[in-house]
């Protein structure tokens, strides 16, 4: 058990600096890194925090911790996903609206084009 | 070219939506414009990759093109939303495959301005002909003649036509919301949230002049789930016909 939560807080620590190095490079916008942080902090703070961890698989009626662990981290990760999946589907959503606008802008910007070319000419 | 816009009262849009329609998109205005010269046509082309747009053109009629590939639904809402900025009252929507037959326009055009629903459906089933279907198309029609008649409280002979009319209630519904893919058996659902009504009016249908339909049989079984849980979201969105 100990060296799986050596494994998990390393790889917590792993991904809050991945989180913060792509940060600091713009690559990922600071609102969509905060989930990523907390998911990071919280199994960090689990792995280190075996009485915790007990309390919690005894609440959960298990006796094996490591398999809590495993629960939690899941858990976790799929909640993260599930946000950025709300987040995919307004941005999607932006993106149609925004498609449509600048689909029937365009058109009447060229109409505006060809109408202002007609009047020159007639001049 | 000229901005669109509404002649006189009861005025009529004509939309196409059409993805890669170059072989068609032609063909199905110039006959349009035999039975209906007079009337407004607008073409969605959906970001197609061949020549749809310049042959659209080319064949008189007013072109949007998307900037980015939305697929069906976002593509005609996009001309449900111009249509309605633009005040428009009735929009009748086409294929761009040449199915659809611009002689039953009027027919159309008439009940909606007539029966006072909100949306009119041409359907190749009401007379009992249902020609040029594919056999997994015919299947998917019982299937969803099955199951939206649960929902529906009424039978709907063709929930998968695209040949369909709408007044300027459903316009501004479907203006501001329009399912994305697959559009035309959700939208049933979405009018029967907001106690709108149809009605099916007998059409015949034909074979596409160009081009091969994008329900292959591998993706029918994605439009079955898809279209089913579009239509389970929308009735959790309903609320007591609230608009």
């Amino acid at each position: 058990m100990e060296r799986l939560l050596s494994v998990i807080a390393g790889l917590s620590l792993l991904l809050m600096a991945m989180v913060l190095f792509n940060i600091r490079r713009a690559h990922v916008r600071v609102e969509y890194s905060v989930s990523w942080l907390a998911a990071a902090a919280l199994l960090l703070a689990l792995s280190q925090w075996e009485w915790g961890l007990m309390s919690f698989a005894h609440l959960m009626g298990m006796n094996d911790p490591p398999v809590v662990m495993l629960l939690i981290v899941g858990s976790v990760f799929v909640a993260v996903f599930f946000r950025f999946s709300v987040v995919m589907s307004d941005l999607k959503d932006a993106n149609i609206a925004l498609t449509q606008k600048v689909a029937v802008l365009e058109y009447q910007l060229n109409c505006l084009h060809e109408k202002l070319e007609t009047t020159t000419d007639g001049n | 070219m000229a901005v669109i816009a509404p002649r006189g009262p009861d005025s009529l849009l004509l939309l196409i939506p059409a993805y890669n329609e170059e072989g068609a998109v032609a063909s199905v205005i110039e006959e349009i414009q035999r039975y209906h010269s007079d009337l407004p046509i607008l073409v969605l082309d959906d970001c197609s990759a061949d020549g749809t747009r310049s042959e659209a053109i080319r064949a008189g009629a007013e072109v949007i093109t998307v900037p980015h590939h939305l697929g069906l639904g976002g593509c005609v809402q996009a001309g449900y939303r111009l249509a309605y900025d633009l005040g428009f009252d009735y929009v009748i929507r086409l294929d761009g495959d040449g199915q659809h037959d611009p002689r039953y326009i009027s027919l159309l055009y008439e009940t909606l301005k007539t029966s006072g629903v909100q949306m009119v459906i041409g359907s190749r089933y009401v007379d009992g002909s249902g020609e040029y279907t594919s056999a997994i198309r015919g299947l998917g029609v019982v299937f969803f003649r099955w199951f939206l008649s649960l929902i529906l409280s009424k039978r709907v002979h063709d929930p998968t036509s695209g040949f369909v009319g709408v007044n300027r209630q459903a316009l501004e519904v479907f203006a501001r919301s329009f399912p994305l893919e697959y559009p035309e058996i959700e939208a049933l659902v979405v009018l029967k949230r907001l106690l709108f009504q149809f009605e099916e009016v007998p059409v015949k249908m034909r074979k596409r002049m160009a081009g091969r339909s994008t329900i292959t049989p591998i993706r029918s079984l994605y439009y079955v789930l898809h279209v089913l849980l579009g239509v389970l979201v929308n009735i959790l969105k309903y609320q007591g016909g609230k608009r």
